[in-house]
């Protein structure tokens, strides 16, 4: 039933573009983990990495597409849910870690042990627990943007102000975050992760499973936008976005509306942390720089805002150049960002896939125009 | 030869003149060494009356020598029994002669003999070499002998105190000598009502040193009338310093609500009256520190005695720098972008991007060194406020900044276009009003005024490629807190903000009080959307 209704809320391309990231999703490990390293369609373990890392950044810039493209809500601060979902990972990780730190104390992790902590902060508790580290990867970044959205959605902060407030956000959890106190590792954050689940987390198997778990929480988030973006509900948000007032005395709560996308998207990009971490291997409270933020922002605005594809193929382009780029010429790259953001705000404000859209109603509008 | 008797009988006094003369003069020379000398031997209890003996010579030399002593620093040659100053020089010692102070070239220790003292002896001499200083021809050296009393209060040193007291002309130091007096007389076992009067004196100094003393003398004292005039002194010092500390945290408020408000003010023009969220405001401070680094660099080579003049050079340069790149700025990406705000925002971060990295591009990343003009160097004292000349410029400099603008808005045509087209854009245009041309201008104003910023920036932070990043979301911040559109909102949001982190460190520390004051504002914009001084009326939507 449920099924049934979310296959039905996508269009044909959707459907089609959701099993092509399942597709990715398999295909890549298998071939990864059949083929012998010196055969043509070997697909070598760092670019399994890679693209698990891209796959988490794709979710979270759907994420930021679900809040602006469909609802108009700009958030600078969604690098801060992200990093979030990826600290809680990161204390379930580092819990696994055990014994086996440099100071091989079996209950403290090693930052705690080098600060002269004598016993676990309350906040660490549970976090042993795989299950209680999940549910927490989506709990604690819902909940702060619960607090967030309804606050701020209720006394009508719109607009830059809001943008304006949750870049705001994530720059004081970055300052937080850095600092020691916190008992979350601080500046230098968690890394030298042992296992998860009792895989080792640099077993080319768990990083396979890792990167199918990416695809699926991708296609999953996919499906999920797709079915609250389709419904009723979500012909409503989209009205929000384009006439906020008139909604509101048509006698809709907006803020209501906003606030439930706000922690819908708030938590996808939680899952999208907490899968980022173990493929890289560390999270530090640059993760909440409000650049990265609004890096991500630009991934939606590159692929095309209010479209669910485009997130995720802008995601994919500007990392991609970002990796080649900040190999081949880093000197470039900050450049190339840069216009980036200009040249796409400037002539392609539908981005990417508008970009298709808008070509094929120009050859379009040629054919219709040649009979005649 | 008659006339040979006269001579004859002046030769005698002309000798005794000579030979007094010469005994005075070799009297004291000849008791230094003799003194001195005594230092080097005798047991302790004999050392102790030489260091008194010495102290009491009035010798010019007495000082260094006994200050020698105390450090450890008095040593005896082995080959020739001469008393040296030996100070590290490296491995080996620079040696000076103790008596005459002449350099005596360099040795180990191994051929010298320390001249060694005791905990007991060091007192001795600190109060001795204390007393020498209190008569020094050096108003400066007294005065800062006087305070050194004042610390020790020591009962030893009262007999000092008073004769230099009944020497001394200076009312100031006169005044620093009787408070150490009376710290001294605290320590000394004078009469109860001598002691009250001290602690009076003492009270009405109301530092941290009178604190000390009073809490000392509050906790020692056998009297219970001493005992509570010197708590209640202690507690009245206590209220004093509570509040010399208040205000030194309004002024370090102010300083930074000063900077605040420089790097906001040009971006309350930009956001405030034409709505546009220009990301690339912190890149122009940057751009203006910049042009403070080349207006520098270019007069330390070619016109170094214009160096102090830097400053006022490179304030009209950043002014047209930024503003020039600022208008570039309007009419190349943001005319395109009204009633797009979020768009420009980010159009105009990736400008921030391409900026920082263009000068990264030329300077390089690290940080270049701005020196400060001699007019901004140093400080000065109000009262126990510590004021520095640099702080005080920008401050002065961030309100003639502000003052200059509001005169512009509201005494200029431009400023009255400007305030056309911010209330009513269709209606100024109706009126002929050119938009485009304000609009170009606004912005390049509110560029210009953030290189301003910069040149004042250049002064108190680092130059580097990332100045501008620190100061984006504190001056938005700014903006928001104040209300947008409105300067005295700015002014007012800025000393605020500046005032209440200082006052916010010294319990939460630095980077936990930025993170209340963050959130204090978010909490803040959620209660008045439109901050502080919110516009009202139609020009709101």
């Amino acid at each position: 039933m449920i099924t049934r209704f979310l296959w039905q809320g996508m269009d044909r391309s959707l459907r089609l573009f959701v099993l092509l990231v399942l597709a990715i999703g398999v295909a890549l490990p298998l071939l990864n983990q059949l083929t012998p390293p010196d055969s043509a369609f070997h697909v070598p373990a760092w670019l399994l990495q890679l693209m698990g890392k891209y796959l988490c950044y794709a979710l979270l810039a759907l994420a930021v597409d679900l809040v602006w493209g469909f609802c108009g809500i700009l958030s600078l601060g969604h690098g801060a849910f992200f990093a979030l979902g990826g600290y809680c990972m990161g204390m379930y990780l580092m819990r696994q870690i055990g014994s086996r730190g440099v100071y091989g104390n079996p209950l403290l992790p090693d930052f705690m042990v080098f600060l002269n902590y004598k016993e676990l902060p309350w906040f660490w508790y549970g976090f042993n627990h795989f299950w209680f580290a999940m549910a927490m990867v989506v709990v604690v970044p819902s909940l702060l943007a619960l607090a967030l959205g309804w606050f701020a959605f209720r006394s009508r902060v719109t607009g830059v102000y809001l943008s304006i407030i949750t870049q705001a956000m994530t720059f004081a959890l970055m300052l937080a975050f850095f600092r020691n106190d916190m008992g979350l590792g601080g500046n230098n954050g968690m890394t030298d992760f042992k296992e998860i689940l009792g895989f080792s987390v640099q077993a080319d198997g768990t990083r396979a499973v890792l990167y199918f778990a990416s695809a699926v929480a991708l296609a999953l988030g996919l499906i999920v936008s797709a079915a609250v973006v389709g419904s009723r509900f979500g012909k409503a948000l989209t009205a929000v976005r384009d006439a906020e007032s008139r909604m509101r005395f048509l006698g809709y709560r907006v803020e209501g509306y906003k606030l439930f996308v706000f922690v819908l998207s708030a938590a996808m990009a939680g899952i999208a942390g907490a899968l980022y971490v173990p493929q890289v291997g560390i999270i530090n409270p640059s993760e909440f720089s409000p650049a990265n933020s609004i890096e991500a922002v630009l991934w939606v605005a590159v692929g095309g805002r209010g479209t669910l594809i485009g997130p995720v193929i802008g995601a994919f382009i500007v990392n991609f150049g970002k990796t080649w780029l900040t190999g081949a010429l880093p000197e470039v790259w900050l450049f190339a960002l840069g216009a980036l953001f200009i040249v796409v705000t400037l002539l392609l404000p539908k981005g990417v896939v508008g970009l298709w859209g808008q070509l094929k109603a120009r050859s379009q509008a040629k054919k219709a125009r040649a009979p005649a | 030869m008659p006339f040979l008797r006269p001579l004859a009988m002046l030769l005698p006094a002309l000798a005794s003149m000579l030979a007094s003369g010469l005994i005075a003069a070799t009297a004291f020379a000849a008791d230094l060494p003799a003194l001195v000398g005594a230092l080097t031997t005798g047991s302790f209890g004999d050392r102790e009356t030489a260091i008194g003996a010495l102290a009491a010579s009035g010798e010019q030399r007495a000082a260094p020598i006994l200050e020698a002593l105390a450090a450890g620093q008095l040593y005896v040659r082995k080959s020739d029994n001469l008393v040296l100053i030996g100070k590290p020089d490296g491995n080996q010692l620079a040696l000076s002669e103790a008596i005459s102070g002449k350099s005596a070239g360099s040795g180990s220790e191994a051929a010298l003999d320390r001249v060694r003292v005791n905990n007991r002896l060091r007192g001795v001499i600190e109060a001795a070499v204390g007393s020498l200083t209190l008569m020094s021809p050096d108003a400066k050296v007294r005065r800062e002998a006087a305070e050194a009393l004042f610390k020790r209060r020591d009962a030893s040193s009262l007999s000092a105190l008073d004769a230099a007291l009944a020497a001394e002309k200076d009312p100031r130091i006169k005044r620093a000598m009787s408070e150490a007096r009376a710290a001294s007389v605290l320590a000394s076992d004078a009469p109860t009502s001598q002691k009250l009067d001290a602690i009076a004196l003492v009270r009405e100094r109301a530092d941290r040193d009178s604190l000390g003393v009073l809490e000392a003398t509050a906790g020692s004292a056998t009297d219970p009338e001493i005992k509570t005039a010197a708590a209640a002194g202690a507690s009245a010092v206590r209220q004093t310093l509570a509040a010399w500390e208040a205000a030194q945290n309004v002024w370090y408020g102010i300083s930074l609500g000063s900077v605040l408000l420089l790097a906001a003010i040009g971006l309350a023009i930009t956001f405030g009256t034409m709505g546009v969220i220009n990301m690339a405001h912190g890149e122009m401070v940057m751009l203006g520190a910049y042009t403070t680094f080349v207006v520098q660099e270019i007069i330390r080579t070619s016109a170094p005695h214009l160096f102090d003049a830097s400053l006022l050079i490179a304030l009209p340069l950043a002014f047209v720098v930024a503003g020039g790149i600022g208008i570039l700025i309007e009419r190349g990406i943001i005319r395109f972008l009204y009633g797009r705000p979020l768009d420009t925002l980010l159009a105009t971060w990736g400008l921030s991007l391409v900026l920082q990295q263009a000068v990264r591009s030329i300077f390089g990343s690290s940080n270049r060194e701005v020196g400060a003009p001699s007019w901004m160097s140093g400080a000065f004292q109000v009262g126990q406020i510590n004021v520095t000349y640099g702080r005080l410029w920008i401050v002065v400099f961030s309100l003639i900044v502000f003052v200059a603008l509001i005169a512009l808005l509201r005494k200029t045509p431009l400023g009255l276009y400007m305030r056309a087209v911010t209330q009513n854009r269709p209606m100024a245009s109706a009126m002929g009003i050119r938009t485009p041309r304000v609009d170009a201008l606004t912005f390049g104003l509110g560029s210009g005024i953030a290189g301003l910023a910069g040149v004042a920036l250049s002064q108190i932070d680092n130059v580097s490629p990332n100045l501008g990043q620190g100061y984006i979301i504190d001056s938005f911040m700014v903006v928001v807190f104040g209300g947008v559109g409105n300067l005295f909102g700015t002014l007012i949001g800025a000393l605020t903000l500046g005032v209440v982190n200082k006052f916010l460190e010294p319990y939460a520390g630095a980077v936990l009080g930025k993170i209340l004051v963050l959130v204090f504002i978010i909490l803040f914009i959620q209660r008045r959307p439109r901050g502080l001084f919110a516009l009202k009326g139609r020009s709101v939507e």
